[in-house]
């Protein structure tokens, strides 16, 4: 295979891969953070304490996370036919994708937040804040680098799980992989493949990293 | 200003029962700084955070500026709280706001405005003498102009009633002696009522003007500070003068406000008695300056010379003649009142009895 038959495969599958890492990022946060902030604030001792709802948040968060995200993906089809319109293809893929990094995000959310001290807490509730208040004002701004270093594994992570969307007609540039670069023997691609991915992931790493210091620094 | 009333708090702790709080009764005035002295664990911690109800208590009533908090739903609740400053030990601050921000923070769950807001927190700055470090964040500031931050912070709502948790513990001894000297410089200007606790005694001596002794979740004993000096047995005072423990026939001399007084030489020249100093302490508290003298008194007319003592208004206790073990024991003893107890002698002058 040549440079020239190579490029536009590349290009196409980043282009994937990048759609579905974007998507499926913005939708793991809208479910994420809220599940992460219902695990702290229902928590024994917490803002809301409500301790059903707490383990019945946990127990679903653990059985998100316990599925092997291929396994996962095929199980949610359904969910996927009735949001989507259709099982297939790189949009597809958002809805599992979404579902196997929420419960991950929500766990890295409920550390984050925790690590905000009792103390600053009380502090507010002292001040006469209201629960709402102290959620917007206090637990999410005060734990904001961790948060940031949390959607950054969630990132990494997501951009490794939709690796595996070509299962489902996703594409991207794990499915380029295996379809050429294994299925093909085309070795070269298969290493360039993984050199692009690397760097993917670096750059998010890298960025994700330099924004949770920066806000980490006062 | 402050009621507090048949408090409790008990603790469950996996099933096991923790009795923080055993009935504990205070009354803060106007316009005064109340210590609460004792050792971590007496629970001195719980008491305060149940006067603003951070804990709610397991009984018992609480009152602060004639509101009866403990009646309170939970909207009142926090706009009580809002009239009701609380500083911490380790000031609490919202690490991810700036000294500005953080100042602001109580203006905005009030709903103050932002012009209103902003004018205010500058004034609030002025008052810690902040002003200059108002864009700053706090892991950019010293201990001790973090308290000043979170002194600010806490006077934003215009607060009767300042609460603080151990304000000063995590600070330096310099720092410490500026924070007091700003609470006090508040207390008087702004008419402030604080009540805070510690476990050190120079705060109390520093700043208070009334205190109580607690320990074990009970308040051993409280009052103004020179008329618990005054009483016998007092812990407050025994903490405040430490001394050795007495020899029998000892005589320990207890003086509020008249330290310069001669009335040991007007003693020996007034009786026929020999007075030995064994030891003495001397303190300034709460703006009076009071002391204690241990003394040996020796001599024919030694109980004519200690009945004058008592008559001219000092606090005379003598030292049980007793076996030595049994004394050294009802000196360490827990309550409040071994330093007259067993079967010694004790003469004492007037000693008022608090409320």
């Amino acid at each position: 295979m040549t440079w020239d038959e190579m490029g536009p495969l590349l290009w196409e599958s980043t282009g994937q891969t990048a759609l579905m890492v974007v998507w499926s990022t913005l939708f793991t946060v809208l479910l994420g953070l809220p599940l992460g902030v219902a695990l702290v604030v229902t928590d024994r001792g917490g803002l809301l304490p409500s301790p059903l709802l707490n383990r019945v948040l946990g127990l679903i968060v653990n059985v998100g996370r316990s599925l092997p995200f291929i396994v996962l993906m095929i199980a949610v089809i359904p969910l996927t036919r009735l949001i989507v319109g259709t099982t297939i293809g790189t949009f597809a893929a958002v809805v599992p994708l979404t579902l196997g990094a929420a419960p991950f995000f929500a766990r890295l959310v409920e550390t984050a937040l925790r690590e905000v001290g009792r103390d600053t807490v009380q502090a507010a509730q002292a001040m006469g804040a209201g629960r709402w208040t102290i959620i917007g004002k206090v637990l999410l701004p005060e734990a904001r680098s961790g948060l940031v270093a949390g959607l950054t594994v969630t990132v990494v992570a997501l951009i490794s799980y939709s690796a595996m969307a070509g299962v489902i007609g996703g594409g991207g540039l794990g499915d380029l992989a295996i379809r050429y670069g294994y299925q093909r023997f085309e070795t070269t691609l298969m290493v360039v493949t993984v050199i692009v991915l690397i760097v993917i992931v670096q750059l998010v790493q890298t960025l994700g990293d330099a924004i949770a210091r920066r806000l980490a620094r006062h | 200003m402050i009621d507090v009333s048949g408090l409790r708090k008990v603790y469950r702790d996996r099933g096991r029962e923790v009795v923080a709080l055993d009935g504990v009764d205070l009354h803060v005035s106007e316009g005064e700084i109340f210590g609460v002295l004792g050792q971590s664990g007496a629970g001195k911690s719980t008491l305060l955070r149940c006067v603003n109800l951070l804990e709610r208590p397991t009984a018992g009533t609480v009152s602060v500026a004639g509101r009866e908090l403990t009646a309170l739903g939970e909207a009142d609740l926090r706009r009580a709280r809002q009239g009701i400053g609380m500083i911490h030990q380790h000031f609490a601050l919202l690490s991810s706001r700036t000294v500005a921000g953080n100042v602001a923070f109580p203006l905005e769950v009030m709903g103050v405005g932002r012009a209103e807001r902003s004018r205010r927190v500058a004034e609030l700055l002025e008052l810690v003498g902040l002003a200059d470090k108002a864009g700053a964040y706090p892991g950019q500031l010293s201990g001790g102009q973090k308290q000043r931050v979170g002194i600010a912070r806490a006077l934003a709502g215009n607060p009767s009633v300042l609460l603080s948790d151990e304000a000063t513990s995590a600070l330096d001894p310099g720092t410490t002696q500026s924070i007091l000297a700003l609470l006090k410089n508040l207390n008087r200007e702004l008419g402030l009522t604080i009540l805070l606790i510690t476990h050190e005694m120079h705060v109390v001596k520093g700043i208070c003007d009334s205190v109580a002794v607690m320990r074990d979740g009970l308040i051993e004993e409280s009052g103004g500070i020179a008329e618990l000096i005054a009483r016998p047995g007092s812990r407050l005072a025994a903490e405040l003068f430490p001394l050795p423990a007495p020899e029998p026939g000892n005589v320990t001399i207890t003086f509020t406000g008249r330290a310069d007084e001669p009335v040991v030489s007007e003693v020996v020249r007034k009786f026929d008695v020999d007075v030995s100093i064994l030891g003495g302490a001397l303190e300034e508290v709460a703006g009076v300056s009071a002391g204690r003298l241990r003394v040996r008194l020796t001599g024919d007319e030694r109980a004519a010379a200690l009945s004058y003592l008592a008559e001219r208004g000092l606090l005379v206790e003598e030292a049980p003649v007793s076996v030595r073990g049994e004394r050294a024991d009802a000196y360490n003893r827990a309550d409040g009142n071994s330093r007259t107890g067993g079967n010694g002698t004790s003469v004492t002058g007037p000693a008022k009895e608090t409320r």
